[in-house]
């Protein structure tokens, strides 16, 4: 293993998961997450987000799974590890938080004994010594009363303290890279703000290499400071939270904008829709898969797959006409503006 | 279809357009529970004393965490539960008297549920559920077919290609709009919208959104449309009710509580929504805990163990919900002249 100080913390190459060997989950993902930073990917189900994302601790099932491409976590190849490498990938190396605590959480021991069990898998400490660390772990992620909530089973816990406890599971064995699929989406509004914040601060005091998939753009804005929007398997457009949210140049990604609720001129005005719906995996349509859907699709879109344009340095979408979708959402803009004055 | 296209009957309409639709007075539904293994009884007060009307041709929107209670209100309305006290007005009737049985009160209102699969029944084509309503209650076969199929096509789904599917063949957001066409088969005059697209991606929910818009103007709906997301509440509704623990704490037109919420919980959710500004994060959380238990509410205001304007007041008086202007109510003490909290406006004299 060769482990430099610039190496990425998770680089992934023409990632392909093709599942029973017909649906194409995902199809071609180039994806670099660099030290210290938290990338967000959105789009919406069947985007292929999350099994990007499991594809990285090889968590998708095996045997109903094709994987191409290459994935490395800080310069160690995930397809090549073995069993054992890799129980001391996961969980040492690579954490991930789930959108479902009660799932995810074993709902017949304590909190505590599966943060300790986590721990001496990986470490040789003794058992006393785990349970201090899970007690400070619980006062990191800021669990009132931690000492007695060690002792609580998950289903004696709010939704809120659930994922905070799951966070703190996560941290146990003090990973560099944190993987979160939908951490906030299953919660109230106003306890999904302090789930937010607490993973930016941790974020941030820890140094850890976050990926954040999500289908709300607001949390994604929250949290990260890169954005890659996928569409049908597909990165269609990356880069940073800014450039992405406020100078979009992919028509999906414009679309999306567009149709959010906030967004519409005034009340009662018709929202700006994507037609249509996304396409049969099994059965991908020749060209960009966002091709039938797009208002300014024309005919080379639907013969050949559009190749990145990198539109500035560091962003990057995948889209025959980037100039044409960006002076569109230019002109919404223009629009809202008018509209408010 | 001629019946499908027309305006309201008349005769349906009782009390004019002044009285409203529905009107929701001192509803209260408790839930036995037991705590813990032969541990003592306790009640879960899901909905504890709920006052609110809704005028005809309106959508009132609710607003509120999960445990709030929106959902328990909108099922007593529905019927689908008793509830323990209270009443419930259907254009001027009880509902359940002899002048509005519930079978006259169920063709006239009727649910959409978030889960758009399970509430479609599996073994039945879509076509076939849209008609089972309206055969229930008399239509005949072939009418009914047919007035499923138009409604079909009136919710984007063309009756050529969908009608003989069954609902695990159609996508999440093919589903909602059979569970929409299924509402209005029956030609109802009031839809509940139970977080009916929040299992929907967005650009599939901007969709169902505008169709719901479509249909209030072409059927002169009333909707009760229950959210957790205050900017689809915003956009669709004309007033607004948050609740919070089981009661309203705060009503008004939408416009007025989401620009210019007079309750600090409606303040706080609104704070909490993710900004959509890279450069203006939020900075700190509005509220910090979770949603308490409704098992055993705090006493006085029910907010004041997370409220920012907590005073010893509020933790002994329950505060009413009264108007702060001739349309917008809110429950706060810190609001209320004369409450003895240090914010209340100054007393004014009664006209």
């Amino acid at each position: 293993m060769t482990t430099s100080v610039n190496e990425a913390a998770v680089a992934i190459r023409g990632l392909k998961v093709v599942f029973g060997g017909v649906v194409e989950a995902v199809d071609g993902v180039d994806l670099t997450l660099e030290r210290g930073q938290a990338v967000a990917l959105i789009g919406e189900s069947g985007s292929g987000k999350s099994v990007t994302l499991r594809a990285i601790m090889r968590l998708n099932p095996e045997r109903k799974t094709k994987i191409g491409g290459q994935i490395l976590v800080a310069g160690q190849d995930v397809m090549a590890l073995s069993a054992k490498g890799l129980r001391a990938l996961r969980g040492r190396a690579v954490a991930m938080i789930f959108q479902e605590p009660l799932l995810a959480l074993d709902p017949v021991y304590t909190v505590g004994s599966q943060i300790t069990e986590a721990i001496r898998q990986h470490e040789k400490i003794s058992a006393a010594d785990a349970r201090k660390r899970a007690l400070q772990l619980f006062e990191r992620v800021r669990i009132p009363s931690p000492e007695r909530r060690l002792d609580a089973y998950p289903h004696e816990m709010s939704g809120g303290m659930r994922q905070r406890a799951m966070i703190a599971l996560a941290l146990a064995c003090r990973p560099q890279v944190l993987l979160a699929d939908e951490p906030t989406t299953a919660l109230d509004a106003t306890v999904q703000i302090q789930i937010l914040l607490l993973l930016r601060e941790l974020q941030a005091e820890l140094g850890l290499s976050t990926i954040f998939v999500t289908h709300d753009l607001g949390a994604a804005v929250e949290v990260a400071d890169r954005i890659a929007v996928m569409y049908a398997g597909r990165i269609v457009e990356e880069g940073s939270a800014r450039d992405v949210v406020l100078n979009p140049h992919h028509p999906y990604t414009i679309g999306l904008m567009r149709s959010r609720a906030d967004g519409a001129l005034s009340k009662g005005t018709r929202l700006k829709t994507i037609p249509g719906s996304p396409p049969d995996l099994a059965n991908r349509p020749p060209g960009c898969p966002f091709a039938p859907r797009c208002f300014l699709a024309e005919d080379r879109c639907r013969v050949d797959a559009p190749a990145y344009v990198a539109v500035e340095p560091g962003h990057r979408a995948a889209c025959w006409r980037t100039d044409a979708a960006h002076a569109a959402f230019a002109g919404d803009k223009a629009r809202v503006l008018e509209a408010a004055v | 279809m001629s019946t499908l296209t027309g305006a309201v009957p008349t005769d349906r309409d009782r009390g004019g357009p002044g009285q409203p639709l529905l009107t929701v007075e001192g509803l209260v539904k408790h839930f036995p529970v037991k705590k813990g293994l032969g541990g003592k009884k306790a009640v879960v007060r899901a909905v504890d004393g709920v006052d609110f009307g809704i005028l005809k041709g309106e959508t009132l929107g609710i607003v509120g965490e999960s445990g709030c209670g929106k959902s328990t209100t909108a099922r007593l309305i529905m019927g689908l539960i008793a509830h323990d006290k209270g009443d419930l007005l259907f254009d001027g009737e009880r509902i359940g008297s002899r002048a509005l049985p519930l079978r006259e009160f169920r063709a006239q209102t009727q649910m959409v549920f978030q889960d758009s699969y399970s509430s479609l029944n599996p073994r039945m084509t879509i076509e076939g559920s849209i008609a089972f309503g309206p055969q229930v209650h008399g239509v005949p076969k072939r009418q009914a077919i047919e007035r499923a199929r138009s409604l079909l096509a009136r919710v984007g789904l063309e009756p050529a290609r969908f009608a003989a599917r069954y609902p695990h063949e159609l996508s999440g957001g093919q589903r909602q709009r059979v569970n929409i066409a299924r509402a209005l088969a029956l030609e109802p005059r009031l839809v509940v919208l139970d977080e009916a697209v929040s299992a929907l991606d967005k650009s599939v929910e901007a969709q169902v959104l505008n169709l719901l818009m479509d249909l209030k103007q072409e059927f002169n709906l009333t909707y009760l449309f229950i959210s957790h997301d205050l900017n689809v509440v915003r956009f669709i509704c004309d007033r607004v009710a948050v609740m919070y623990l089981g009661q309203v704490v705060e009503i008004g037109p939408a416009d007025t509580v989401l620009a210019n919420p007079a309750h600090p919980y409606t303040a706080a959710l609104l704070s909490s929504m993710p900004s959509m500004d890279p450069d203006a994060r939020t900075q700190v959380a509005p509220l910090a805990g979770d949603p308490p238990n409704p098992i055993d509410p705090p006493p006085g205001c029910r907010f004041h163990p997370r409220c920012t304007l907590v005073e010893e007041v509020c933790r002994s008086v329950v505060p009413p919900l009264d108007p702060v202007d001739p349309l917008h109510r809110v429950a706060c003490l810190a609001r209320q002249p004369g409450s003895g909290h240090s914010l209340a406006p100054m007393m004014t004299v009664a006209a």
